[in-house]
């Protein structure tokens, strides 16, 4: 006679299936009948699953289970399980915490990635004072110092697509004393003499790439730092809902966000200095640069006061988000330039808790 | 021997030839001694035992000459004569090479040797021009930087934080004297004034008491209104309005006062209903007789 093994698990499993409410018996049954098979590990579980509903047999994982249809069904029952008891612990938690009243602990925080941020040793203190002897004798201490105004130079890579284009020209709506140049295939570092020539104080390149903008090369002209960006989610003006109407030609406000570090004091710095120093506050324009995680999104924003404690915003504008890539010391020179700073992916993106800037 | 019509007649048309190139229109020969580059009688470097052509080597053109005596040496088989720099004077050379070899080849020789120095040149200006560095993206980096994109966006809260930071700059006073609403100083103001006037407003509150269960007409405020008179001949108020909405807020005051109990809002606004009351300005218009018109001379 020929003897199949049918491993005693399978058909426990589809007795399972089939009464759903398996009383103390089959589950007496199905333990004695798995007692003598498996080895002492499985009683071990069976006593700390204790609590575990009854329904499932101790110690076989999910994935033992060879017929995907049945394995699937069993995963998920094994979620809803998971997902029961945690709400009843949850219940069990607010219960206490409204028995406890005014003794409750104090609610916990939960993580978050901010939170749990590996400490920069390059955090700024604001009243380090080598910190505002660097700041006050940098390339920007010219403009924070009322001695220049910020005329910017907004240009393209070669051959320009629809997208591109309209992306500078709304650039340069949202920047004062901006203005857009065609690029006629002319290499930066003869426009950049040029322009030092002619007062400019940035140089901002959009790189395009499959008719979209995908790079920022931002230069400050009299021997500044040149900032290499990776452009992201370019929202046009026609694809903001919801937004009014065209910014007007005062000087919008500029709110930068949680640069922390050096590297992104520099990079605020650099940020700040496309504007104009005194903003009008009749436009009621704002700038915003928001960095989180290293990712720095840029809002432009029309505002209004409704009382002391409201505000209302709507936005206007293009709106993108950019990541640095290389900060080099001196205007645009990839071969040769001083590199400051620049985005090694195996290093800095190792940790998830670990940013830049 | 060297047989080259057979050679041709057999490559050319009836059989196959490895360095052919059959197209609809044209055939092409990718032997890389041909001169011009088509399959033809005359251009067939195999079927042709008198050959020459202009070939370049790195940066240097040279001319590779083939005469039937070496026919049977092939590794000696052609001749390479290393051109100048100079476009005249590689021609002269050409010419004084090719001497009395036939018209077609010392023809096709020097305009493949034109052509030649023509994309040399181009090749130097290209590479002094801006070079095209193309970068390759990582696809599986690409999705992740787009997810921790979202992520940050999301954690971000940006209409929260600039909200935010906007109603932090009116606190500080960034903008001035713009916007009219310093409502915190008036409010602590008003706050000060009500703290010196509550230990008034107690007393007024029991007085007040006993005066909101009699039913009072319009007349009896007045004159009760009047009965302050002395109190507000010192102080002064803006308008007559205020004196309205003071007689209506005292009716409101006595007609809620029953249904709310005595609370700290109901004693300041009757304090401040006193206090309007008290800043009331009454004035009086004494109706000035018009001079008669009537002309008595």
């Amino acid at each position: 006679m020929d003897f199949t093994e049918v491993p005693v698990t399978s058909e426990r499993k589809s007795k399972k299936k089939k009464n759903k409410r398996a009383g103390n018996k089959r589950v007496s049954e199905a333990e004695n009948g798995e007692s003598v098979g498996v080895e002492k590990k499985s009683e071990e579980k069976i006593m700390e699953n204790g609590e575990s509903s009854a329904a499932f047999p101790p110690t076989f994982s999910v994935s033992e289970i060879k017929n995907k249809q049945r394995r699937h069904l069993m995963f998920m029952k094994l979620k809803q399980e998971k997902r029961k008891q945690k709400l009843q612990l949850r219940k069990k938690k607010k219960k206490e915490r409204a028995a406890l009243g005014d003794k409750a602990p104090p609610k916990e925080v939960p993580k978050t990635i901010e939170n749990q941020r590996v400490f920069d040793e390059t955090t700024v203190d604001l009243e380090d004072e080598e910190i505002a002897f660097d700041e006050g004798t940098d390339e920007f201490s010219a403009y924070f110092n009322r001695l220049t105004n910020p005329q910017v130079l907004i240009t393209t890579s070669d051959r320009p697509r629809g997208k591109t284009v309209r992306f500078c020209e709304q650039l340069a709506s949202v920047i004062p004393n901006a203005h857009v140049y065609y690029r006629r295939g002319l290499a930066l570092k003869k426009i950049i003499p040029q322009c030092v020539a002619r007062n400019f104080t940035y140089l901002m390149v959009i790189n395009e790439d499959r008719l979209v903008p995908n790079g920022l090369v931002l230069c400050h002209l009299p021997d500044g730092p040149t900032a290499h960006f990776k452009v992201s989610s370019v929202r046009l003006r026609k694809e903001i809902k919801r937004r009014g109407k065209d910014p007007t030609e005062h000087s919008p406000e500029v709110i930068l966000n949680n640069f922390s570090t050096r590297l992104g004091h520099t990079i605020a710095r650099l940020f700040a200095a496309l504007f104009p120093q005194d903003p009008n506050f009749v436009g009621r324009q704002v700038a915003t640069f928001h960095n989180q995680r290293d990712f720095i999104f840029f809002r432009f924003h029309r505002y209004i006061f409704k009382n002391e404690k409201k505000v209302g915003i709507q936005e206007l504008g293009p709106r993108f988000t950019l990541k640095l890539r290389s900060l080099q010391k001196g205007t645009f020179d990839s071969k040769y330039g001083e590199y400051e700073w620049v985005l090694k992916r195996h290093e800095m993106d190792a940790c998830r808790r670990k940013f830049q800037l | 021997m060297q047989h080259d019509d057979v050679i041709w007649d057999i490559i050319g048309n009836k059989q196959f030839c490895s360095f052919k190139v059959k197209t609809k229109s044209q055939n092409f020969c990718r032997n890389e001694f041909n001169i011009t580059g088509l399959c033809n009688r005359s251009s067939c470097p195999l079927s042709n035992s008198q050959y020459a052509t202009i070939r370049e080597e790195k940066g240097q053109c040279f001319l590779y000459m083939k005469v039937i005596e070496r026919a049977a040496f092939p590794a000696r088989m052609w001749e390479k004569v290393k051109l100048s720099k100079n476009y005249e004077k590689a021609l002269e050379q050409i010419d004084q090479n090719l001497i009395y070899w036939p018209r077609f080849i010392r023809h096709k020789c020097k305009q493949r040797f034109t052509k030649i120095t023509q994309y040399l040149i181009r090749m130097r200006k290209l590479v002094l021009k801006r070079q095209r560095k193309l970068v390759p993206l990582s696809r599986k980096v690409e999705s992740r930087e787009k997810r921790k994109e979202e992520k940050a966006l999301i954690a971000a809260q940006l209409d929260n934080a600039i909200e935010k930071e906007l109603l932090e700059r009116l606190k500080q006073g960034t903008y001035g004297d713009i916007y009219n609403f310093p409502v915190h100083a008036f409010d602590k103001a008003l706050e000060q004034q009500d703290h010196e006037s509550e230990s008034e407003s107690e007393e007024e509150e029991a007085e007040e008491e006993v005066e909101q269960r009699e039913f009072v007409a319009e007349d009896e405020v007045e004159e009760s209104d009047l009965s302050d008179f002395e109190d507000m001949n010192k102080l002064k108020t803006s308008s007559d309005e205020e004196e309205q909405e003071s007689s209506e807020g005292e009716e409101q005051q006595e007609e809620s006062s029953d249904e709310e109990e005595a609370g700290a809002s109901t004693s300041k606004s009757a304090a401040r209903g006193r206090k309007r009351r008290a800043f009331v300005e009454i004035e009086y218009e004494r109706e000035v007789e018009p001079v008669s018109k009537s002309r008595d001379f």
